[in-house]
């Protein structure tokens, strides 16, 4: 088994991506189709701040910048955010807790293609007659009238992209509960991957309920129930409920790995242990718990009663707490270390006062009195920005950064990476400051424009051109990822010289199998532990011996583009399309098919022998 | 290879569900994905009990003029049986008796096609006498959601373990497949357990009002 | 470095003057003026809250700021490895703590003020003919892009401009006849959202000394995004005196079907009668259910301050909007339910429209 190290033409190389089970291509796929989705959902960032620059712009008109800002939300959450955090889950999580790979190599593909065709289909509803209008939130009543086929596009396409998210939250949970070195206890495991581990388990929870809001509306729409019909006894609050139980608990999907991430870097560059090791476990457990018993805070406005408003906006509060730990853990960390301004720290950094400017307005949202002005005001836009870009595209960025060398073998040039650094932190609170005083100033959420006289235009100008630094940013991040690739300077193991967890003991990247012989851990941050003992690489747990490696499969793919064509079916079925429903069919005979052969044929995986492991240390040594 | 390797009633491990690492992965793997499927049928109930009686106008009928307790009962007993005969199957395959834990598995499968035939009859008696369709109320879409997804779980299970009983036929029991045989069983008593609330929330508590 | 930090404090520069400029807001609309109890005490809230986050902030930030330039490596560093500090059991039980004692501070109000705010008792108790007895209620129905505003214990009917007494507690039933809307004059109060299925109650209070600043009209918006048109969902809030407001309801009550008298009018009533009063009626009192009253009441259209809420009140607007309402609204439900109209009968129907008027001046 040495054809891994020969070179491969194109055409190999596309095929090895599309039937990969192995969670470092699959990582890479993530990353490629995220930042792909992150693009165009930038786009259509831009294409609303144009809008917005000035008053009664008429840049784009009014529906279609319902589709924008829909398709926008819906992009950035569903298609991007998460699935880049996928990505470095993938490409780090395993590493860190020494396993040769995840626990269901199979469904981690499948998991990427379900995304995968879930956003191209969501996406495709631009060139077929149009996109979702009725906001990432699709609240029932809009949802429902809204005419053609957008809001059915976002319906099923969040529907097969979930599916895979769902597969993806199991397995890493598997995985780390069954798949660590020796000696990596749960009190040893990095952050990052406890904060998987939480985000995880959040996935598990909270997407059931999106799964259930979606079906009902794909009744409602496409099959005549009643579920949101207030005239036939239904009620569009049902949809509120689900949707926010599962929003809720989205966001802190999307923040925890953030935070994991964040974690990691502080404590790399301040070459500190992470203060407060356990309590910042605890944070994050409790803030995924948490997590579930606020949603109602999104409704204060829905009328819902002053009991349930008050018990919500304590309960949300109370989050504050554990977060409040975690920053004064960083902030600890970095206390007394020895702090290297690298382009992933000077992320980290920035995340602190931006994250908490986010935070706090989120506790001012709790105060529902308070909210009542709030509420679907840009109040509300400067908030959640402040927390998702302050926090989870940051996050991205400096793990973007800071995993790059391990992922590619390849540093991501400094020079620009700050660059890019200091355009997207000036370009966001440009951007997203002065929002907060737009909303309070009066200014609802998801206009398509406002008129002059309101008080209304600087704001909105300053916000514009905030954007396009932004835009800038990423531009060079672009650009930057190029000319490295291009030039291709291949790093060592621990390329930033301070690296901690075990992923910085094998080499950029890890050979497919990862860990010739798996590491024995003797405490948190082991590679550190190991090396202040004056030793160069892990201490192995066990001799060098056969590994086991699953079989490369084209069945994920096949089988999620069958839900593909199959939506393609459900959806036109409502036109009376005669090609519909054989179409349905189709795809579900796909779907089925490949299940069948999926579970008809064994797949027990191939060996990799001892023989030839050997033979690479030979080459390492002569090289 | 430790998978395929052939074993003896001897050599059979006691829990060979979790004998190998693959078995141990998916038999935690489904154990959270039925943790999963609980919030799915949680959120399900809440959506039923939100919209129970609710139709647009008095002509509608309501829970306690459709469900009929014998019938559901009956219901529940078949699917109570199928969840015992596949503890029973379970026990063999443990015991490396692959032929009884075929039977087993049969009777449970036979168990589990009366119960969906017993409610095909329900869903239509429900059409025809009553007007109680899919589209007719907001009650009738929650109604037919909430046990049309069980039913449509039953469904799942039935083509699950058959493909299971027919693929295995000829080879026995080994440990690349006795955890398939064990996720399957816990997924058909997965599917019992939501019955019985089932049939406690709508039907006995449909009686009531 | 140089260069980049000097670009950056142009830019923090320029972000601050813009903030000044802007200052607060305009009185009429924004909430940082507030205009009335609700507003006032939701304003308090935010202050109080601000005034907390303030202070983590600023115990953050001056942590951050030594941090990162106490700790930075320096040169001749390179080899230094810190200490390796696991944490500190007493600095987590102050940050743990002092932060529950001021969310503490903040959950008191914030509950008091949540019940405070949801009392609408007064909106129960009726009299025998079953009006409410010592509260002003108001009906609010909103619709695609417009809003009905109904005073159901005087049998009055208006629509987009919401006419309320100064300094008295107005109470609201709030619903929604096709999709979900939400109703929100920030300078007054916050928002309370127009649900399709059920009816939401809250009230009210228009100060009337902020009303008389902003010349007795406050702004009033469309917080729920409802479709294209959503932006334009605007309404106006005219305050009264309670003398005056006796007065325009009692116009309103007594208002008859306005007759057309001088020749361009005339036309015009014939072009409604045939076009337009099928949904747009022009009596106050309006006794057809709600599912018949699909267009906004026009009975005091030549009061009103705009023309479908965001245009001028202007005859030249008028036209314009009749001609063809999807060019200022898209998405509209008055579009293509009338047929072409020709200069003549917009002339016509501008003479008519701009004469409708209810109050004794
Ligand atoms: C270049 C950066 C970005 C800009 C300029 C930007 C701008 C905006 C604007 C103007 C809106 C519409 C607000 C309204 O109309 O009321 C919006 C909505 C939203 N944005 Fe962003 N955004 C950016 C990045 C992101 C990112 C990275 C995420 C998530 C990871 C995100 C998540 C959202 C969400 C969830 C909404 C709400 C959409 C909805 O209401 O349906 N944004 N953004
Ligand atoms: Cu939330
Ligand atoms: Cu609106």
């Amino acid at each position: 088994m040495s054809t891994y190290a020969q070179k491969k033409g194109i055409g190999a190389t596309i095929w090895d991506y599309l039937t990969t089970v192995d969670h470092k291509k699959i990582a890479i796929l993530y990353l490629i189709a995220g930042g792909l989705f992150f693009v165009v959902g930038g786009l259509e960032a831009m294409f609303i701040r144009i809008q917005l620059a000035v008053p009664n712009n008429d840049f784009v008109s009014a529906g279609l910048f319902n589709e924008i800002i829909t398709m926008h939300g819906t992009t950035m959450i569903f298609l991007a955010a998460m699935p880049l955090l996928f990505g470095f889950m993938n490409a780090v999580m395993p590493l860190q807790i020494g396993a040769r790979d995840v626990a269901f190599p199979f469904l981690n593909s499948l998991g990427f293609w379900l995304f995968f065709f879930g956003g191209v289909f969501l996406n495709l509803s631009w060139f077929l007659g149009g996109a979702p209008d009725a906001g990432w939130t699709s609240y029932a009543s809009l949802s429902l009238a809204s005419p053609g086929h957008g809001v059915d596009f976002y319906v099923l396409g969040l529907q097969i992209s979930g599916a895979g998210t769902l597969i993806g939250g199991i397995n890493f949970l598997v995985t780390i509960i069954n798949m660590r070195a020796p000696g990596m206890t749960y009190m040893r495991m990095p952050l990052f991957t406890w904060s998987t581990f939480v985000a995880s388990a959040l996935i598990l929870f909270a997407f059931p309920p999106l799964t259930v809001g979606l079906f009902l509306m794909l009744f409602d729409r496409m099959f005549g129930a009643n579920f949101f019909d207030a005239a036939a006894g239904g009620n569009t609050i049902i949809w509120e409920h689900l949707f926010w139980i599962f929003g809720h608990p989205e966001v802190y999907i999307l923040i925890l790995p953030a935070f994991g991430i964040f974690s990691e870097i502080f404590a790399t560059f301040s070459r500190k242990r992470l203060f407060g090791y356990s309590s910042m476990v605890f944070a994050t457990v409790l803030i995924g718990f948490l997590g579930f018993m606020v949603w109602a805070h999104h409704m204060f406005t829905v009328g819902l009663g002053p009991i349930a408003n008050a018990i919500f906006a304590v309960a949300t509060m109370a989050i504050a707490v554990p977060t409040g730990i975690k920053i004064f853990n960083w902030l600890m960390t970095m206390w007394g270390g020895s702090i290297r301004f690298t382009t992933p720290m000077l992320y980290a950094v920035a995340f602190i006062p931006s994250f908490v400017a986010g935070g706090v307005t989120g506790i001012m949202n709790a105060v529902a009195p308070a909210d009542y002005q709030f509420h679907d005001s840009y109040f509300v836009v400067a908030h959640f920005h402040y927390v998702i870009v302050g926090g989870v595209v940051l996050g991205l960025l400096a793990g973007a950064h800071f995993y790059w060398p391990k992922m590619f073998g390849t540093m991501l040039n400094e020079f620009l990476g700050k660059i890019t650094f200091w355009l997207f932190l000036i370009g966001f609170h440009l951007t997203f400051f002065i929002q907060h005083f737009l909303g309070l100033m009066g200014m609802p959420r998801r206009v398509f424009t406002f008129m002059e006289g309101q008080g209304l235009e600087t704001g909105n100008l300053v916000s514009s051109i905030g954007a396009f630094f932004m835009a800038a940013a990423i531009i060079i991040l672009l650009i930057n990822v190029v000319i490295t690739s291009v030039k291709n300077e291949k790093v060592g193991n621990d390329p930033w010289g301070d690296g901690r967890t075990l992923e910085w003991a094998i080499p950029s990247p890890p050979p497919f199998y990862n860990f010739k012989q798996l590491p024995l851990v003797r405490g948190l941050d082991p590679y550190w532990l190991e090396k202040m003992e004056g030793k160069k690489g892990m201490m192995p747990a066990e001799p060098i011996g056969d590994i086991h490696m699953p079989n490369n499969s084209f069945i994920p793919f096949v089988l999620s583009m069958g839900m593909f064509i199959a939506a393609f079916g459900a959806m036109y079925q409502v036109d009376d399309k005669p090609w519909a429903i054989p179409v349905l069919i189709l795809g579900l005979l796909i779907v089925f098919g490949s299940m069948f052969i999926r579970s008809i044929k064994d797949d027990h995986g191939f060996h990799i022998h001892k023989e030839d492991l050997l033979d690479e240390d030979d080459k390492e040594v002569k090289a | 290879m430790a998978a395929e390797q052939k074993y003896t009633e001897a050599t059979w491990p006691s829990s060979p569900e979790r004998a190998t690492l693959e078995g141990k992965n998916k038999f935690l793997g489904f154990w959270l994905f039925l943790g999963g499927e609980t919030v799915l049928f949680a959120s399900l109930f809440a959506t039923y009990l939100a919209l129970k009686d609710k139709v647009p106008s008095a002509d509608h009928a309501l829970a306690k003029d459709l469900f009929e307790i014998p019938l559901t009962f009956m219901a529940t007993m078949l699917l109570l049986t199928s969840s015992l005969t596949s503890v029973y199957a379970m026990y063999h395959m443990k015991n490396f008796d692959f032929k009884r834990m075929q039977a087993w598995l049969l009777v449970t499968v036979l168990l589990g096609a009366a119960f969906l035939g017993l409610e095909i009859y329900e869903f239509n008696h429900y059409v025809h006498e009553f007007k109680h369709t899919f589209t007719s109320s907001a009650f009738g879409s929650a109604f037919y959601t909430l046990v049309g997804f069980h039913g449509a779980h039953v469904a799942v299970g039935l083509g699950w373990i058959l493909t299971l009983m027919i693929r295995n036929a000829k080879r026995g029991l080994t440990l690349y497949n006795a955890p398939k045989f064990y996720v399957a069983s816990l997924y058909w008593h997965f599917i019992d357990v939501v019955w019985v609330f089932i049939f406690t929330v709508v039907y006995l508590m449909g009686m009531v009002g | 470095m140089k260069n980049r930090l000097h670009k950056w404090r142009l830019l923090s520069l320029f972000a601050m003057i813009a903030l000044i400029l802007s200052g607060c807001g305009k009185p009429f609309l924004s909430t940082l003026t507030p205009a009335g109890e609700v507003a006032q005490t939701q304003f308090d809230l935010m202050v109080l809250s601000t005034a907390i986050m303030v202070l983590v902030i600023l115990v953050v930030t001056v942590m951050f700021i030594y941090v990162i330039f106490r700790f930075r490596r320096k040169k001749g560093d390179e080899n230094k490895i810190p200490k390796q500090v696991e944490g500190s059991h007493k600095l987590e039980i102050i940050w743990t703590v002092i932060p529950i004692l001021l969310l503490i501070v903040l959950t008191v109000p914030t509950v008091s003020y949540t019940f405070a705010l949801a009392d609408v008792s007064p909106m129960e108790k009726k009299d025998k003919d079953g009006k409410t007895k010592d509260a002003l209620v108001i009906n609010v129905r909103a619709n695609l892009y417009w809003w009905e505003f109904e005073y159901p214990d005087e049998g009055v009917i208006t629509s987009q401009d919401l006419v309320v007494p100064t300094d008295q507690r107005v109470y609201f039933n709030l619903k929604a006849s096709d999709v979900k809307h939400s109703f929100w004059i920030p300078a007054v109060g916050g928002k309370m959202d127009t649900n399709t299925d059920g009816e939401n109650q809250f009230f009210l209070e228009f100060d009337g000394e902020s009303a008389e600043k902003v010349k007795n009209q406050f702004y009033g918006k469309c917080a729920e995004l409802c479709g294209p048109s959503h932006a334009l969902m605007d309404f106006k809030v005219e305050t009264k005196s309670p003398e005056e407001f006796d007065q325009w309801i009692s116009d309103m009550k007594s208002a008859k079907a306005p007759k057309a008298e001088d020749g361009l009018a005339k036309q015009g009533e014939e072009v409604f009668n045939k076009s337009c009063i099928g949904c747009h009626a022009i009596t106050p009192n309006d006794s057809r259910p709600e599912q018949a009253r699909r267009a906004p009441n026009l009975s005091n259209f030549g009061e009103r301050s705009k023309i479908a809420g965001v245009m001028d009140h202007s005859e030249e607007d008028l036209k314009n909007w009749l001609e063809d309402p999807e060019k200022y609204k898209p998405g509209n439900k008055m579009t293509g339910t009338y047929g072409d109209l020709s200069s003549e009968q917009l002339d016509a129907l501008t003479a008519y429209l701009m004469d409708l008027k209810v109050e004794n001046k």
